[in-house]
């Protein structure tokens, strides 16, 4: 929690004044007792009837201004605790666009989600019940203890004893079932995992005849989930009995007590009244204490884990914005003429992965050229294009990009000459313009038209109702695979890129598409340097340039008719997928010798 | 409107008649509950009676009777025990009760879950049926038998407080019996107008969590597109929307507390100051009046505790209504007994059948086709022409309409599905494996199966080669995560390899996989086909050109059927097809 103190920084005042309202709340309800022990000594021994209804406006005004101290009280603490919540929110969600592909990955997505959403609520929840009561309930405690010592020092032993036994009773059966709650989640979720895998696996199960062992599976969980519930519930059905049992035998002692002290003239019958309710009071603020410590303990956890996600620190670092840092589009002097993109034995192994995923792979990408990577899944070619983006740090070797180290380009320097289209189609909920124009902010429509032609997909949003306005729904449910993807082409060609990355990102369209979009894309004006990424032959057999890639290590490179002399994987995949073309196996026995 | 109102009622009416007969199983824990609940409320409420006559012998010096604030305190410590015991036994009660319900729905969920027609589980979503095992299950136990005895003591308690209260004093009685209302108007008026500003917060909170879903799970594309900062725009704007509802929210409901208890001050006062009036008079003495304002404190808790027990009993039944919905699905037609005498030969015969998913689509209809023991035979045709329909009919996964199919010339309507299922393997495209270890998921369909026949397996379907480089081989935990799709895949089929059933179902089973991986996989395949009649779906023509038939289906219908060359020969709809997936060879 120390560690997001800092999002208290706008709400110091109210984080302050809140806890103190509440307190004068509590000091308002613990006079209560006194002025009705007032009422019975004075007004009812001396049957002074003035007094008593002097002590019943004393009695109205402290509810009064109990309830007046408690609105604001709960104003401050409702302020404070959605200001910070709220701080911290934008705090997180800013610190998480800085974090770098590797935190990602190690983070996953949803964990992240989590973080932001249920685990800054129960923050949010814990922060303001702890403002409000974290402080009042032992308030009241100790309040009572020390009002009763001011009645009756003799009394008041009753108390320092009953509350130190209290407390311990209180918090050791607290303390004691809090593990078992974990562990009753754990079952808990278990018993849901299996469920679900039940609904997944149905067809598998049946077709393999597994139902009734699934059946006795989920039944044991069934049972073992019941049989912690259980321990829990023996646990906790000691609370009310042992608590109701400890406070009356204390009241018990404090009638006895009270009635030597009354009868030796040191105590008066409304004292004794008065002590009496105080130590009614005791017990149902214990309570309260005690179930307030596990929700602010589950707070904890959830602050926790959104200050271990502030720790990570984004693994990457740019150097600062040069000023005569030529823009992007515009390369001149020296980048001119150097290569769009070169890879210098560059080795890469992903965080907390034992093998490479990429080892020393070589290869230059002129400026305007097509770049085709083949291999087959696994073997490292979305690593190879997401280090031209810098998405990564190469662990070895050096990637450039017209002729300089990616690293040494300023923060959004490199993607913003990159157009990226990414292996799965994603698309945000928004209008199709909404859409396009992540690649540029400012682009008219004119330019949008142009992009979505070259991507093949000007009829599919000629055919939507509103056209570029049309809305597309969260993950882009409202169109097909393939509409989505030459969506995303399109979003890459708004950028006007120098380099465009497509990562098998045609994969949902047919032969003839796919070739139309290829033809188009490389017609468009300037020289831009495409890599495409693919399973299938037929993508990019017409590339300039073909990297043949397996298991991490370049099998290959060079024209497809260079290759099918030269390269076994490649000839492997092309006959795979063409095996009308195979020759006979004795040639290809011979060129393999 | 009413009559809605009048559905609902009637559902949950209906729902809570069928959770008793759940709870009917115990019906002597529930007896015992309710009798404890009883006897723990009548004491708690008795005990401050007997502290109040204690008080009473307190009055001043010579005037304490100590004799009886003695015989006091013990009955107190007698009832006290028995208090406590009878609490302590109830919550143990009650907690077997919640528990046992719950795991008996439960257990009948997930029978109901393996015996419902796959139709069924097809139609819902996955995320939805979980919710009904668990969370609406837990819901129910929560809400409904902790409310159960809530509601009952809640009403022992203001039945007995009353009863009490009236001994010591009607008018006071009656002042806190009109005001105790009072207290309710307030917490309905405030609970109606922050209900509008939660709605608000929610549906603010709504749109903020979309965003977070779609950034934070896109957080490589915002990357690519450097779209960081405008992100942080957009979240900035909705983040303070939602800070001014959250705090108008939050602040306007946490006043329900204050105001209700300045209420219950102000009736504690009133009480106070008429008791006071009252003792001079002889009509009420100290102790009783203590007992007064005992009750007066607790007099609004149970009605607290009904109204929300209220709330939680409708939630409660609404989730039981949904996990009956489940448990009282029709489940599929009763199992025949006869088993198939195994193994079988593998001659299927498919004569007329006809197939709808829904009764105004027909989708199969007169389909006729027999394969002879050892056959090949290839389905393929594009999306949604009924190929997988025709793995769903074969498998029994569905039944169909009319028509029959025979193995070895036996109905397979007349043997149980188990005997007729494990006459197949199937490796369909969807790659599911359960949570554990490799070897436990290779050995799914051959528990008794040794290491060595699992390695050996393994072999022959490719796949030993990434299990060996696992962190511990056989005995890796599998997570989801961890497996490229063509790696599970190939476990997938090492499974079915390891069973060696008389027939094979491979449904879009190598689409997963690079093809230059499935030349490989393909050989085993081979050899796992060799005399056994299969049938293979796929997408890819390059794979099944070997197949002794290929069927070309389209809307349900076969529209070509051959070899591979008699149908390229014929240049149909298969030559189209074909063609069309080679289309960009030539350029």
């Amino acid at each position: 929690m120390s560690r997001l103190r800092k999002f208290f920084k706008n709400y110091r005042r109210q984080a302050v004044l809140a806890p103190i309202f509440k307190l004068l709340e509590a000091l308002m309800n613990l006079l209560v007792p006194l002025a009705v022990g007032a009422i019975i000594n004075n007004g009812i021994g001396n049957a002074d009837r003035n007094y008593i209804i002097r002590m019943f406006i004393v009695l109205l005004v402290l509810a009064v201004l109990g309830m007046l101290f408690s609105f604001v009280a709960q104003w401050y603490a409702a302020n404070a605790s959605v200001g910070f919540a709220a701080q911290m929110r934008q705090a997180l969600f800013d610190h998480i666009q800085k974090l770098s592909f590797t935190e990602i990955d190690t983070l996953r997505p949803d964990t992240l989600i989590t973080r932001m959403t249920s685990d800054a609520n129960q923050v949010q929840n814990g922060l303001n019940l702890a403002l409000r009561l974290l402080l009042r309930s032992p308030f009241i405690v100790f309040g009572s203890m020390i009002l009763a010592f001011t009645i009756d020092v003799k009394s008041a032993l009753v108390f320092a004893v009953a509350i130190p036994v209290l407390t311990v009773v209180v918090f050791a059966i607290m303390l004691a079932s809090i593990p078992l709650f974990t562990k009753s989640q754990k079952a808990l979720d278990r018993l849901t995992g299996l469920t679900r895998e039940n609904l997944s696996g149905a067809r598998v199960i049946r077709a393999f005849c597994k139902e009734q062992q699934e059946v006795d599976e989920f039944d044991r969980r069934n049972e073992a989930l019941t049989h912690i519930n259980e321990r829990v519930g023996r646990l906790s059905a000691l609370m009310n009995p042992l608590t109701y049992v400890i406070i009356n035998i204390a009241t018990i002692v404090l009638i006895h007590t009270g009635a030597l002290q009354v009868s030796l003239g040191a105590l008066r019958q409304g004292d004794v009244v008065a002590l009496y309710n105080y130590m009614a009071q005791i017990i149902i603020e214990l309570i309260k204490l005690a179930s307030l410590i596990i929700t602010i303990n589950k707070s904890l956890a959830c602050a926790n884990r959104i200050a271990d996600v502030f720790d990570i620190q984004p693994g990457m670092t740019y150097p600062a914005a040069e000023a005569d840092f030529e823009p992007a589009g515009r390369p001149d002097g020296e980048t001119a003429t150097a290569p769009a993109v070169r890879f210098d034995n560059v080795s890469f192994t992903y965080a907390g992965a034992s093998d490479a995923a990429l080892s020393d792979v070589s290869f230059t990408a002129a400026k305007g050229s097509t770049i085709g990577i083949i291999g087959g899944t696994g073997c490292g070619k979305s690593t190879l294009v997401s280090l031209i983006a810098r998405f990564y740090d190469a662990t070895r070797g050096c990637v450039s990009v017209n002729g300089r180290d990616v690293r040494s380009y300023p923060e959004g320097a490199l993607t913003g000459r990159i157009g990226f289209v990414p292996q799965k189609a994603v698309l945000f909920r928004g209008t199709v313009r909404d859409n396009l124009r992540w690649g540029n902010e400012s682009a008219d429509d004119e330019s949008l038209w142009e992009a979505l032609d070259a991507a093949q997909a000007k009829d599919v949003i000629e055919g939507k109702p509103g056209g570029l306005s049309f809305l597309i729904e969260q993950n882009g449910r409202n169109l097909s695979g393939g509409q989505k993807q030459r969506l995303t082409i399109a979003r890459a060609l708004v950028k006007k890129p120098e380099i465009l990355i497509m990562d098998d990102s045609a994969s949902a369209l047919d032969f003839a598409t796919d070739l139309a979009l290829r033809r188009a894309v490389r017609a468009l004006e300037g020289s831009m340097t495409i890599f495409i990424v693919s399973q299938r032959a037929s993508s990019i057999r017409d590339a300039d340039g073909i990297l043949v890639l397996d298991d991490g290590r370049l099998a290959g490179k060079g024209t497809h008719k260079e290759l099918m002399k030269s390269c076994r994987v490649y000839r492997e995949i092309y006959y795979s997928q063409y095996p009308d073309e195979k020759p006979e196996d004795t040639t290809a026995g011979k060129e393999q010798a | 409107m009413m009559n809605a109102q009048n559905e609902t009622g009637k559902k949950t009416a209906a729902a809570f008649r069928k959770v008793l007969t759940y709870i009917g199983r115990y019906r002597i824990l529930l007896f015992l509950s309710l009798l404890l609940a009883a006897i723990s409320v009548i004491l708690q409420l008795y005990i401050p009676i007997l502290f109040g006559r204690a008080i009473d012998c307190i009055v001043a010096p010579g005037e304490v009777d100590f004799g009886t604030i003695a015989h006091q305190s013990g009955r107190i410590l007698i009832l006290l025990a028995v208090t406590a015991l009878s609490t302590w036994l109830m919550n143990l009660t009650n907690n077997r009760l919640t528990y046992r319900t719950v795991q008996d729905i439960r257990a009948k969920a997930i029978r109901q879950i393996q015996n419902v027609p796959l139709s069924y589980l097809d139609a819902g979503s996955e995320g939805d049926i979980v919710q009904r095992v668990i969370a609406d299950v837990d819901q129910l136990s929560d809400g409904l038998l902790m409310g159960f005895t809530q509601l009952f003591s809640g009403i022992v308690m203001i039945v007995m407080t009353l009863v009490f209260m009236l001994q010591r004093s009607v008018p006071i009685s009656v002042m806190v019996i009109v005001l105790t209302p009072v207290s309710f108007l307030i917490a309905r008026f405030i609970a109606k107008h922050s209900f509008a500003m939660f709605k608000k917060q929610t549906e603010v909170r709504g749109q903020q969590t979309a965003l977070i879903n779609e950034m934070v799970g896109n957080e490589k594309i915002v990357h690519a597109f450097n779209y960081g900062e405008r992100a942080s725009k957009r979240f900035d704007a909705i983040n303070k929307e939602l800070q001014k509802y959250s705090v108008q929210a939050i602040f306007f409901s946490s006043l329900t507390n204050p105001c209700t208890r300045a209420v219950n001050a102000v009736i504690y006062a009133l009480v106070a100051l008429a008791g006071a009036f009252m003792i001079p008079g002889g009509s009420l003495t100290v102790g009783t009046l203590t007992v007064l304002l005992t009750y007066a404190n607790q007099y609004m808790k149970p009605f607290n505790d009904i109204s929300s027990v209220f709330t939680e009993l409708t939630g409660a039944m609404a989730c039981a209504g949904r996990v009956f919905d489940l448990i009282e699905a029709t489940p599929q037609s009763p199992d025949p007994e006869k088993q198939f005498a195994q193994p079988v030969s593998g001659a299927v015969s498919i004569q007329d059948v006809s197939f709808s998913y829904t009764p105004d689509h027909p989708l199969i209809e007169h389909f006729s086709l027999t394969a002879r023991p050892g056959m090949r035979i290839a389905i393929v045709g594009p999306t949604g022409c009924g190929k997988t329909t025709f793995i769903n009919l074969l498998m029994r996964f569905y039944d169909i309409q009319s028509g029959s199919i025979l193995i070895d010339g036996t109905d397979i309507y007349t043997v149980s599905r188990g005997s007729l299922r494990r006459q197949f393997g199937m490796v369909l495209q969807d790659t599911w494996l359960t949570q554990a270890s490799v070897r436990e998921n290779l050995a799914f369909g051959r528990q008794d199966a040794t290491d060595e026949e699992i390695i050996a397996a393994a072999k022959e379907a490719r796949s030993w080669d990434f299990i060996r480089r696992l962190p511990m081989q056989l005995d890796t935990v599998i997570n989801d995560d961890d497996l490229s799709q063509g790696q599970k895949q190939l476990l997938c089929i090492t499974r079915v390899m390891l069973v060696r059933p008389p027939m094979l179902i491979l449904d879009e089973a190598t689409s997963s996989i690079d093809t230059r991986t499935e030349l490989l996989v393909q050989e085993a395949f081979d050899k796992l086909m060799a005399g056994r009649t299969s049938f293979i779906v796929a997408h890819r023509l390059s794979t099944i050109r070997s197949a002794d038939v290929i069927l070309v289906m389209r809307d349900g219908k076969i529209i070509e059927q051959g070899t591979h060359e008699q149908l390229m020969a014929a240049g149909g709809f298969y030559t189209n097809l074909y063609n069309s997936q080679f289309a960009g060879t030539a350029i």
